[in-house]
């Protein structure tokens, strides 16, 4: 109740929007959005560049007064804006820095494609290029780049031209390491694009802003052409460096695009300073694509082997997370087989069964991908005038891509190729390739054996001590280390009843309950929402986990936090069994950050049973939203214990576990 | 076969946890039940101590001269001596009067002996601890640091000689930094006899601290009645309760001292019976609860319940004869959770009871 308070959302300078709503005005809201009718609010609410920068961009002085009067007294009347009733004042603050142009990158992404609606390519590529910019990382790297702009906004738009000539002199300077990079990975098109550009290059009007960032953009571009004048000439060798130098500095970055971009911000570091630049980085965790930032997801699309159609109606919330029409992938990719040059047929075929789900669970899924990285590095030669070190991480960079389109990684495949890479960046440079090769190899197999099957069996030894005779134990979804548990202690002669708790759509307890029947043990299955009612009778409840975060909290599939609490409310301990290798440093508090969406479909239609399929054809209706949730967190309050590879722990000790362990893990 | 036999079932009186035994032993507790006990453990013990000389007359091939449980038992005898102590004194005896001659071979004897010490008596913790902790040392020492492998092996044995020193210097470590929570005029609830939580108070007293206790009695083995009588030694203000009067008195104490048998890897603690219950009740009244415990008690163990860890059995007087019918519970202690604690005074300093999962993380990986 109390956040609905007209006083606090007025105070509140981010609007979040909590729960389900339409992304297009809802009837019932068309009331409360007079000032805005024409663009859609949700969105603009939702734009990232909007909404999480730093709340330093949000308030205008102008704007400050205002709040401050609504901080005063609520309730009295705000002689600014006297027509309009309270709440939708909390949208007037939104607005504000569209209008005032306190978001530079929202407007210039509006002026861009006002002026240039037919170039599309060049429309979403420039926003990029000047959003990082604005976000500072570019200034920071240009120390002139803070004059320049205050320059370039004195000058009117006739003398525009002349700026950016003089000044892309003095870029040039700096930039050309630069283009080796580009014009290899993005070929001479984009380039060239660019270079004929200025040509067609309007007259500015209006907004000083405008000019500022047009001018920006025009003085890249030509540093960008006389670099490759300059790169044409120069030697190949020193873009692979440079390319190699983006790669290490941020090994697990998806796209491309920000491979150049990573390129750009080290490669016009003077060379002192790259070094701590780039150590700065790797603490950084670097960001992940973010799903309603559109140009850039349009990047990301460019690129992809994958064609996914989004789908329509998405969940508010969860927008930043990738959603995408199921079962059309496939035919497209089996078309495209022989076609894919570039991909290993094992990481092919792997990805492929990621993507209709035939394998699942971390485990699985992780010594999959590992073995299909081991056929691969098998068959690998390095291409002449590359050093195996630096083509082995970039062809397996591009796989874990294709992987990444295929199904979002799971935290244990993300510290499997952290692993791998490391291991390739660490080799001895006196190996021969087949030596290298062998090494690898040998490396991932042990990894596979020590940090997933003999991890197993070790978990499996400790939980065992904590089942009794004549215990009830619970378990959720279907776990294999939980498994594994169940059925060596039944080995051992332990007597005991194991309930499998189920819910929809995946119905994977079905699965184990199977399994566990066929070994002789004594089952009850039900399913999720009779939790409650078979809780007081449990002793234990035993549960997987797809990961555990650095604060304890346990990320799983979904369904396993409400189990968790139920099990908790009624004093049964809750033991998470999980892998160290699974361990991951972040932190998360909730499971909207970072998750993974399912197919929306399977929780709208029950399979077999046309009587009860109210939905059918509601789905592509435009106020309906249906969300798929495939994981979420647990808080550590809930969780007894974590039964894992180093012993028994209590959830606090899992820092203490990624603290010591995390070198020897990467190292083996 | 026999040998090994005798050592499954090395415990003469399975009725009384042979660490309690000790415990009544040292603290001159007698009840009649306990005599009776004893009188039926001199029945049985000739048989063991046979075994253990025929054992020690041949010179096995196994290289065992001597049964680790009697130098055990033997250092156990000392009042002063704690357990975790003695139990590396044992094991250094067995370094010395092994024969092995190479680093793995001793390895192998000290492990079985520390098993079977284990297994003598499951129930008490800082033996377990004690063992591990010794075994832990001697992994991590190789013969490579040294020379040879002799001068390793004295260097072993010196570390245990000095391990007693330590538990005494651990206490004093703990009395000294447990000082600062003591303020003028504040009431302490004490349970059980913790030679630590002793060594504190008489410290606090030294340092002219004016603080009043509270003893509970500490049914069955009257440990609180004992304590009472050495703070009434050292001149503070005691008072003793009956162990059901803790909730009714909670409102004037301050603050709640226990020792601890064995601190856990949750942070919790197992101790005497009636700590769990002492702590939620001062949990619900917003009083400290502080654990001090030596760090040689830190245990490798993490029980979810009360009824998940070895019960340490306890003869109980009533003082009337008890029906046959009425089932009596006899286990002597309790499993705190660190959700009761406040803080752990302990030699590593002063820690919340998360962090003793860090530090047996630290210690045993």
């Amino acid at each position: 109740m109390e956040p609905r308070r007209p006083g606090r959302t007025v105070i509140d300078p981010k609007v979040r929007q909590v729960g389900f709503f339409a992304p297009a005005a809802a009837p019932e809201r068309t009331q409360s959005t007079p000032i805005e009718p024409s663009s859609s609010p949700p969105v603009s609410d939702m734009s990232p560049s909007g909404n999480s920068l730093s709340p330093v961009m949000i308030p205008p002085p102008r704007h400050a007064s205002d709040t401050h009067i609504l901080l005063a007294g609520n309730s009295r009347p705000v002689p600014h804006f006297p027509p309009v009733p309270s709440s939708p004042l909390r949208r007037s603050t939104d607005a504000v820095p569209v209008v005032g142009s306190y978001n530079p990158s929202d407007a210039f992404k509006l002026d861009v494609a006002s002026e240039f609606p037919d170039d599309s390519s060049e429309v979403t590529a420039s926003p990029g290029l000047v959003r990082r910019s604005g976000s500072g990382k570019f200034a920071s790297s240009l120390p002139s780049g803070g004059g320049y702009d205050l320059m370039v906004g004195k000058m009117n738009n006739m003398a525009a031209a002349a700026t950016t000539g003089a000044s892309s002199l003095t870029t040039v300077s700096v930039v050309s390491n630069l283009a080796p990079g580009v014009s290899e990975k993005a070929g001479g098109t984009l380039v060239e694009l660019q270079n004929d550009h200025p040509e067609n290059a309007k007259p500015l009007k209006e907004k000083t802003s405008k000019a500022e960032r047009r001018a920006l953009q025009e003085s890249q571009r030509a540093a960008k052409a006389a670099a490759k004048a300059e790169s044409s000439k120069g030697p190949v060798v020193s873009g692979a460096v440079a390319s190699g130098n983006a790669k290490q500095a941020k090994p697990a970055k998806p796209s491309t695009h920000n491979k150049d971009s990573a390129s750009v911000a080290t490669v016009e570091k003077k060379g002192g300073d790259r070094q701590s630049e780039k150590d700065r980085k790797k603490d950084v965790p670097h960001p992940r694509l973010q799903f309603d930032d559109k140009s850039r997801v349009e990047k990301a699309k460019k690129r992809a082997i994958v064609k996914q159609t989004e789908a329509m109606n998405r969940v508010e919330l969860f927008r930043h997370l990738p959603q995408y029409e199921h079962g059309t992938q496939l035919p497209v990719l089996e078309s495209k087989f022989f076609q894919l040059d570039p991909m290993h047929p094992a990481v092919y075929k792997v990805g492929l069964r990621y993507l209709t789900g035939d394998i699942s669970g971390g485990n699985a899924r992780c010594i999959a991908m590992l073995q299909a990285f081991q056929e691969a590095i098998k068959d690998y030669s390095t291409p002449p005038e590359k050093t195996l070190i630096r083509d082995l991480t970039a062809k397996i960079s591009s796989y874990v891509s294709f992987l990444i389109e295929c199904r979002p990684l799971s935290i244990s495949m993300g510290n499997a190729i952290r692993f791998l890479k490391s291991r390739i960046a660490n080799l001895p440079l006196n190996l021969s390739e087949s030596e290298a090769k062998a090494l690898l190899q040998s490396d991932i197999d042990r990894f596979i054996n020590e940090k997933i099957l003999l991890a197993d069996k070790v978990i499996v030894k400790h939980a065992v001590t904590k089942i009794r005779d004549g215990d009830i134990l619970l378990t959720y979804g279907s776990s294999s280390a939980v498994e594994m548990i169940f059925l060596h202690a039944h080995e051992l002669g332990k007597h005991f009843r194991v309930v499998v708790v189920d819910s929809r759509p995946k119905l994977e307890g079905q699965l184990l309950l199977r399994r566990l029947v066929a070994k002789g043990l004594s089952c009850t299955y039900t399913h999720i929402n009779a939790v409650s009612y078979i809780m007081h009778e449990v002793t234990r409840v035993f549960l997987g986990a797809a990961s555990v975060l650095s604060n304890g909290t346990v990320y799983s599939r979904v369904g396993t936090a409400c189990v968790a609490m139920v099990a908790h409310a009624f004093r049964v301990p809750v033991l998470v069994c999980c892998e160290a290798y699974k361990f991951h440093e972040r932190v998360q508090l909730d499971s909207i950050c970072f998750n993974e969406l399912g197919d929306p479909d399977t929780i709208a239609k029950v399979p077999g049973r046309m009587e009860i399929n109210y939905l059918n054809n509601w789905t592509h209706s435009e106020n309906l939203q249906l969300l798929n949730l495939i994981y979420d967190a647990t808080p550590s309050d809930y969780i007894s214990m974590i039964i894992t590879d180093f012993g028994m722990v209590p959830p606090t000790s899992v820092p203490v576990i990624v603290r010591e362990y995390r070198r020897e893990q990467l190292w083996l | 076969m026999s040998e090994v036999s005798s050592f499954q079932n090395p415990n003469p009186n399975p009725k009384i946890s042979a660490y309690y035994q000790t415990r009544a032993a040292h603290h001159g507790v007698v009840t009649s039940d306990w005599l009776a006990q004893a009188h039926a453990a001199v029945g049985i013990g000739p048989d063991s101590d046979d075994f253990s000389t025929a054992a020690g007359a041949e010179p096995s091939s196994v290289g065992k001269g001597f049964s680790v449980i009697d130098e055990f038992n033997n250092w156990r005898k000392q009042p002063d001596l704690a357990e975790a102590v003695a139990a590396i004194r044992a094991l250094a005896s067995v370094i010395r009067s092994s024969n092995a001659t190479t680093m793995m071979e001793l390895e192998i004897e000290l492990k079985k002996a520390s098993d079977s010490l284990k297994s003598w008596d499951t129930t008490s913790i800082s033996l377990t601890a004690g063992c591990d902790l010794f075994i832990r040392y001697v992994t991590r020492t190789s013969a490579l640091e040294y020379e040879d492998f002799n001068s390793a092996k004295s260097r072993l044995i010196e570390r245990a000689e000095k391990f007693g020193e330590i538990s005494y210097k651990a206490r004093r470590i703990i009395a000294m930094v447990s000082q600062e929570f003591i303020f003028d005029g504040c009431t302490i609830l004490v349970h059980g006899f913790s030679r630590v939580v002793l060594e504190v108070l008489k410290t606090a007293a030294q340092n002219r601290k004016l603080f009043r206790v509270f003893c509970t009695e500490g049914r069955p083995d009257r440990t609180g009645l004992r304590f009472s009588n050495e703070m009434a030694k050292l001149d503070v203000p005691v008072k003793l309760l009956i162990d059901s009067a803790v909730a009714y008195s909670m409102d004037e104490v301050d603050m709640v001292f226990v020792g601890a048998d064995g601190v856990v890897e949750s942070g919790g603690v197992i101790n005497m019976m009636g700590t769990y219950q002492i702590a939620l009740v001062a949990h619900s009244m917003n009083k400290p609860v502080y654990v001090a415990a030596e760090s040689y008690k830190f245990a490798r163990l993490y029980p979810l319940d009360q009824k998940d860890m070895a019960p340490a059995l306890l003869p109980i007087d009533f003082g009337v004869p008890i029906p046959s019918k009425v089932e009596v519970e006899r286990s002597a202690r309790d499993y705190t959770p660190p959700q009761y604690l406040t803080l752990l005074f302990t030699d590593l300093g002063v820690l919340t009871p998360s962090v003793v999962s860090d530090e047996l993380i630290q210690l045993y990986l």
